[in-house]
């Protein structure tokens, strides 16, 4: 038994806690869902020594625009559907650091709501800098 | 080596990363990069994108024990959150600049240090000196104490020294592939006066959107491998979900003795590959 002390955001702990068990367990069950696909669809990952060397290449980045997303996962693709969880999986603590930004503005905590809010910017900051990198 | 037997490998390593880990307080990073790099070949850049991603699972699904049971502070995670996640922008940019011999060197260099925190002797935690940020953000917090079985109250200090070291382990997660704990920990702990369960708490709280910040980076980036990233995501999770398990139920000492031989191992090989 773990006593809750008396404070005003003891509700927004088991949202937090929620979140993340939920978001990790779900991307963690598309993840494994995706390389069962591929080893059942074949495409790339049911070859030999070639393949390993293809699929784990220095070279070349992997396809990461939102159209080849979208059509793999149309067709069920099992690499479209790992990139899918990865997604989920970053998108997690995002949320949850969406979560507490909501919570300390719902406290009129104004301190915290702008630190929530900068690390939420910098995260948006992250993506542009993907693009740019 | 087939496709089928490079996954079950993976997850095999990555598994026994996940445990170990656990079982002595690190990431599953800081063995799942030498181990794909060293025993696998695969490229540095790909091997620290797909560790990237399983340090977001690990500290995330630790993260939500951890405040469901009240033990994280979360106004302090918040605000060094802002430096871990500066740092992470600026390792992953870096990541992309640098040379892999470079990565392996600043690798081992990172690892020789996670040996020496484990060998030391455990330091003397300072009396909390006052500090004023604190106050003023309302860093200082309480929690229950199993262990103890009572209320413990605490102060924070040094809230400028612990934003400072977040950076830099912002920046060794976002270069490196790491959650940057071995970093942190021992600072919020010896020099900031928080009781090490809240260290840890707190650490794993902070380490899962600072890891989002740079996998976000390194997926657009295309470095993530579907391919190598799910086992080392499916396996870390998983082992360190044992080890939390069996924790307590063995002998420590023998598993520490072991993960430093296997982490000076490792070091000096990157080292190696790095100066070659």
């Amino acid at each position: 038994m773990t006593p809750v002390p008396a404070r005003k955001h003891a509700a927004t702990e088991d949202v937090i806690s929620r979140v993340l068990r939920v978001g990790v367990t779900a991307s963690l069950i598309l993840i494994s869902a995706g390389t069962l696909l591929s080893f059942l669809q074949g495409g790339g990952y049911g070859g030999e020594h070639a393949e390993v060397a293809r699929l784990t290449g220095a070279r070349g980045a992997f396809p990461r625009n939102a159209a080849w997303l979208f059509g793999g996962l149309l067709h069920a693709d099992g690499q479209a559907v790992i990139v899918l969880g990865l997604i989920l999986l970053i998108a997690t603590p995002v949320v949850r650091v969406a979560v507490s930004a909501a919570a300390f503005a719902r406290q009129r905590d104004r301190a915290y709501v702008a630190i929530t809010l900068v690390v939420l910017a910098l995260l948006g900051v992250s993506l542009v800098l993907g693009k740019v990198g | 080596m087939t496709p089928l037997g490079f996954t079950l490998i993976v997850l095999g390593i990555s598994y026994a990363a996940g445990l170990l880990g656990s079982l002595v307080g690190v990431g599953g990073g800081i063995i799942v990069v030498p181990a794909l790099t060293l025993l696998l070949g695969v490229s540095i850049q790909k091997a620290i994108a797909a560790s990237i991603i399983s340090v977001i699972a690990t500290s995330s699904g630790a993260a939500a024990s951890y405040v469901s049971e009240r033990i994280t502070n979360m106004r302090l995670g918040m605000v060094l959150e802002v430096a871990t996640v500066s740092g992470a922008l600026t390792g992953a940019y870096l990541a992309a600049v640098v040379s892999g011999r470079w990565l392996f060197m600043t690798f081992a260099l990172v690892l020789f240090y996670t040996v020496w925190t484990m060998l030391r002797p455990k330091g003397h935690r300072v009396e909390p000196a006052p500090d004023r940020l604190a106050d003023r953000l309302g860093l200082h917090g309480s929690f229950f104490d199993r262990s103890l079985g009572q209320q413990v109250d605490y102060r924070v200090s040094k809230t400028k020294l612990g934003f400072a070291v977040s950076y830099v382990a912002g920046v060794a997660s976002g270069l490196l592939g790491i959650g940057g704990g071995v970093l942190k920990v021992p600072v919020m702990n010896l020099a900031m006066g928080i009781p090490i369960k809240v260290c840890t708490a707190t650490s794993n709280f902070m380490i899962g959107v600072t890891a989002a910040t740079s996998a976000a980076v390194y997926l657009i980036r295309g470095e993530v491998l579907p391919f190598v990233a799910a086992p080392v995501a499916v396996g870390v999770l998983l082992g360190a979900r044992t080890g939390a398990r069996v924790m307590g139920g063995l002998h420590s000492g023998v598993i520490r003795v072991i993960f430093v031989v296997v982490l000076a191992v490792s070091a000096a090989q990157m080292l190696m590959k790095g100066l070659r």
